[in-house]
């Protein structure tokens, strides 16, 4: 097994709690999440399948019966933050992307 | 394999088509539709004048045919059915063989035979009602015409005259009988409709016989009636009822009913055994059924027959309706005209609220056989229970009329639980209340679980709040207590939470969370606590404690475009503004090549910024003097003001001051939903202030004061509150009114919803207002006061706070646009391309 290779993206001290922000890596617009309460990062594409926009980093997050998600900011179906599968139509899922801080810095893996 | 021939894809063509699909995979269909499409919901039909398209409309597509094998033909009429060769040849010279027929012709509308021009002409401006190119036929003429009249003041006919009305025109409904709705309504409902649609601008002819309509002087025609009387008109639409298409079924020598119609068998068999009809063509023990329900009873009946379920059976259909006519509620039940030999009716016309009810019961009074709703349609769902299941009576008849006696809430409170199990809750779909409840025994907990599992209240939606009623009452007998709760995290209402928060002065969402909440958080309690929050206390919104509650556009303090960019709304109150500003916005519309119109709120709106833009553009307009419009906000938007008595001969008061003076007031208060103002200097009232949240009107002797106006989705007309303020009791009404609505009314409910719902109405909001009866006016002004005095220019705060500008930015880690962006020129500006206008069209893979 290779090692993945983890991009370096910024200082998480530039997030805001429980908001998103895109990062551009390899040519992919990745929208990284922090959910303050747990101290949790999460990385999905940032393209939203359904106004075919890069927005889902400006959309907002909750939870579904604890299952943490993003609401996209244009039509408002909500993706899992866990997953990518849209909870409003099965059909659709957008990709997630191993995502970490090491040493107060946000990496990303396109693996 | 057997081939299955569907003649006709309408509403019953394509229902029959999906039942076949669900049945047997041993069909090989194929459906033939003689409209240039495939089916569309015909009942939906008026809403294609209210914005709907053809593909809103659409209940199929041909992908979804081709998925499913299902082989089509549009464009294509069925000629001639060949029974012996068992082919049917259709206009375009197609032979095709079957081993069964299904005819789902549907019906025409019937026009009389009145004598009239037949010319070019008429083609265009003399029409039905029945397609969407009918529809579009309508809008053409419409655009050449001033006057329009409905021949038929039945249940479509009043549709059409709805569609009149929406395209502008002068209209008239002419009909033969002496009421409106004849076949469902008695004569006291068909005069209080009268009188209600008359209100709306419709103008109404009873007992009018129509007979000849003639090229006429100052109009297109003359159309004179048996009485002597004449009326004039651009254009007439038939609506005079309908006729079964039953042509096709002559000519092959099936049985037909003496006025027409396809006979059929219980299996919904014509007179060849090989052949079935279904829907409105079809004929049953003497009747034609014009409704949809009735005819997807017979597509189910007849696909299940053909596969083999010979006990599948049809047994008529209960005629019940409910509508909206012009937002009129109209309803008619079983045997409303107490045809029933020994039944007794019981009737209430309530001319002050324009409302009539009757009832009709058996001779002994416990049993419905029969009900009339106009004005009202509250007690339908019912009503139409006690009715369909054959149940006693919970109160005596006379007592279902008025439910606000003591015995008649007994009635109201009757409820869901009464119903047996094989009560139908969803027509449309055939959903028993039985099924209902065994889908919420296996765990269904949401209504959208509901409409997934059962398909009730996916159709006309008429059930929706019996299904809700019904789900309720099973989660309640399972021991799941039902709330009024915003969402799954807050077992609290909106103004509960709004008291909570002010009584236990709560600062952030967490904090109220961890006082009556639990999980994260969503997308609708969220941006619902911001707004509470900042109703009361105004903190910035993008401070860290609440930057995750905004929605979309707040969190960038611009309206987010569909392509992903932002708007730019700075306030300019009143309206009001100098040529040097003016020049101000021009030069940053035209240095970041911002898309540039006036709005319709009295300001100017530059559209296509991206996020690393805003910043630079708003420290330009700041440092000019603009400050934001909170066009982002649900939040006080626009004060529009007329040029009043500074200028304009008429003006009594100064109201172009009085509306910068309001504006300056109340903007950046966060509340419920967004709030518009007006003031207009005389009663012309050219800035339109009735139909604003807040309107105030110049009179001699001051100020008058109107409330809970709107106009936008559904318009309501603002009521009178108060006249001949001065200008301080005028601003002290107005911060109680705010303030007592950013307490009370539910999460994104406009003030003119608020107002319809307040117990009490008006005069309770006057008894709370001007006479303080809940002793709580001190403490309105004072939260008032405290947001005003809290205002802050949200951009000027974020301009100067580092941290907060590093989120303006498209990526994180990179400078630079988002590639996917593009644009095209059109009369000078720019726009987003189409999606045929975009070069590639970038979709993510991984
Ligand atoms: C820009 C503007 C259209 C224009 O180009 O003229 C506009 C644009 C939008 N309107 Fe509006 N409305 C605009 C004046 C109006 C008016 C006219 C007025 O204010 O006098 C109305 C009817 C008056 C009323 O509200 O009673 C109006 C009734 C609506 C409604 C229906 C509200 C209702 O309760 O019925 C919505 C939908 C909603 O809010 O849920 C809406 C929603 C919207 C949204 C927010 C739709 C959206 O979510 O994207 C649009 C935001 C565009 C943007 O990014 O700026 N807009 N909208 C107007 C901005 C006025 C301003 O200067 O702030
Ligand atoms: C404006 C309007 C409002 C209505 N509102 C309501 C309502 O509120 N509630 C309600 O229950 N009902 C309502 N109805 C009635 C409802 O639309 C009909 O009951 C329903 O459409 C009947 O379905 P159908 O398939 O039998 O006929 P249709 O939907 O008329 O379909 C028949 C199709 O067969 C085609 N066809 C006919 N002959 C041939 C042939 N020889 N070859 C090929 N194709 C052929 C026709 O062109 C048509 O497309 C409304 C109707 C209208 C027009
Ligand atoms: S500006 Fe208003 S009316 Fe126009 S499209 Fe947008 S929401 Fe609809
Ligand atoms: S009755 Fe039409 S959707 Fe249920």
């Amino acid at each position: 097994m290779q090692a993945s290779k983890w991009f370096d993206i910024c200082d998480k001290s530039i997030l805001s709690p429980n908001t998103g922000v895109c990062a551009l890596v390899d040519g992919k617009q990745i929208a990284v999440f922090w959910e303050s309460k747990n101290d949790q990062l999460y990385a999905i594409s940032n393209y939203c399948p359904f106004s075919k926009t890069h927005s889902l980093s400006r959309g907002l997050i909750g939870d579904s019966k604890g299952e943490l998600l993003v609401a996209s900011p244009l039509y408002k179906q909500r993706f899992s933050l866990q997953t990518g599968q849209c909870l409003d139509d099965q059909a659709i899922s957008v990709p997630v992307y191993p995502v970490r801080e090491t040493k107060g810095r946000i990496e990303i893996s396109l693996d | 394999m057997q081939r299955i021939i569907v003649v006709g894809n309408g509403m019953v063509g394509h229902r029959f088509i999906d039942e076949a699909l669900t049945q047997s995979e041993s069909f090989q269909l194929t459906t033939f539709s003689e409209e240039p499409r495939l089916a569309y919901d015909r009942v939906q039909l008026s809403s294609y004048f209210s914005g709907a398209t053809v593909d809103d409309l659409m209940m199929t597509s041909e992908s979804y045919y081709d998925e499913k094998g299902v082989e089509y033909f549009v464009n294509d009429r069925v000629a001639s059915i060949d029974r012996s060769a068992k082919t049917i040849t259709t206009a375009q010279g197609r032979t095709e063989s079957y081993d069964k027929l299904v005819l789902a012709t549907g019906s025409t509308p019937f026009v009389p035979p009145i004598p009239r021009p037949d010319d070019e002409a008429a083609k265009q401006h003399i029409l039905v009602y029945r397609t969407i190119e009918d529809l579009e036929a309508m809008k053409a003429s419409a655009k050449q015409s001033k006057v329009g009249v409905v021949i038929g003041g039945g249940l479509l006919g009043l549709e059409a005259a709805k569609a009149l009305k929406d395209l502008g025109l002068q209209t008239h409904v002419v009909e033969f009988a002496p009421r409106l709705m004849a076949v469902q309504i008695d004569q006291s409902g068909g005069d209080i409709l009268r009188s209600k649609i008359e209100e709306l601008g419709v103008h109404v002819h009873t007992d009018k016989n129509t007979q000849a309509i003639e090229p006429g002087e100052d109009t297109r025609y003359l159309m004179k009636f048996a009485d002597g009387s004449v009326l004039e008109t651009d254009m007439i639409l038939f609506s005079a009822g309908i006729r079964p298409q039953d042509k096709l079924a002559r000519d092959c020598e099936l049985a037909i009913g003496p006025r027409g119609g396809i006979a059929i068998n219980d299996q919904c068999q014509t007179s060849d055994p090989d052949i079935y009809a279904v829907g409105e063509c079809a004929l049953w023990d003497g009747k034609i059924f014009g409704l949809v329900a009735p005819g997807y009873s017979m597509a189910k009946v007849a696909s299940a027959h053909l596969s083999g379920d010979a006990a599948a059976s049809f047994q008529g259909a209960d005629m019940s309706t409910k509508l909206k006519l012009m937002g009129v509620d109209v309803a008619s039940i079983g045997d409303a005209h107490a045809q029933t030999e020994g039944a007794l009716s019981y009737s209430l016309c309530d001319e002050a609220k324009q409302v009539y009810k009757k009832v009709v019961t058996n001779a002994a009074g416990d049993k419905l056989l029969g009900a009339i709703l106009v004005g009202d349609a509250s007690d339908y769902g019912a009503w139409l229970q006690l009715y369909l299941n054959d149940m006693t009576l919970p109160v005596a008849p006379e007592y279902l009329l008025v439910p606000s006696t003591e015995e008649g809430a007994a009635s109201a409170g009757m409820g869901v639980e009464a119903l047996p199990d094989t009560a139908q809750i969803c027509s449309c779909y055939d959903v028993t209340k039985g099924q209902i409840a065994q889908a919420v025994k296996d765990g269904a907990t949401t209504m959208a679980d509901i409409k997934s599992c059962t398909g009730a209240a996916t159709g006309c939606g008429g059930c929706s709040a019996l299904a809700n009623q019904v789900l309720n009452s099973e989660l309640e007998k399972l021991g799941v207590e039902v709330s009024s709760a915003i969402c799954e995290h807050f077992d609290y209402s909106r103004q509960e939470l709004a008291d909570i928060v002010k009584v236990k002065q709560i600062r952030s969402f967490e904090q109220l969370l961890k006082e009556c909440g639990s999980g994260h958080g969503c997308e609708i309690c969220k941006p619902a606590v911001g707004s509470i929050l900042a109703s009361f206390w105004n903190d910035y919104v993008l401070e860290d404690e609440h930057i995750g509650l905004q929605d979309t556009n707040d969190i960038f303090l611009g309206n987010m475009q569909k392509d992903g960019t932002y708007s730019v709304v700075p306030r300019i109150a009143g309206g009001e503004i100098t040529p040097d500003m003016l020049m101000v916005i021009a030069e940053v519309a035209k240095e970041f090549d911002l898309y540039t119109k006036i709005t319709g709120g009295q300001r100017i709106d530059l559209f296509g910024a991206q996020l690393h833009e805003l910043p630079l553009i708003w420290q330009k307009l700041c440092d000019a003097g603009f400050e934001t419009g909170h066009a982002y906000g649900k939040s006080v938007r626009t004060v529009k003001s007329c040029v009043g008595s500074t200028w304009c001969r008429y003006g009594v008061q100064d109201s172009v001051g009085m509306a910068i003076l309001l504006e300056n007031r109340y903007k950046g208060l966060r509340s419920p939903h967004k709030l518009k103002f007006a003031v207009s200097g005389c009663t012309r009232e050219c800035a339109e202030a009735q139909s604003k949240d807040i309107g105030v009107i110049a009179t001699d002797a001051g100020w008058a004061l109107y409330v809970c106006g709107n106009g936008g989705m559904r318009p309501r007309h603002a009521d009178l509150f108060a006249s001949d303020l001065d200008d301080v009791t005028l601003m002290r009404y107005i911060d109680r009114i705010l303030m007592f609505y950013v307490r009370t009314a539910d999460r994104l409910q406009r003030t003119s919803v608020w107002m319809e719902n307040l117990e009490g109405g008006l005069d309770y909001l006057k008894q709370v207002v001007i006479e303080d009866s809940l002793n709580l006016c001190d403490e309105l002004e004072a939260d008032m006061s405290r947001v005003v005095e809290n205002y802050q220019c949200e951009w000027k705060t974020t301009l100067s706070d580092d941290k907060k500008l590093q989120r303006f930015r498209q990526f994180v880690n990179a400078d630079g646009s988002d590639p996917q962006l593009q644009y095209v020129r059109e009369r000078g500006q720019r726009r987003p391309a189409t999606e045929d206008e975009r070069r590639i069209d970038i979709v993510e893979v991984r």
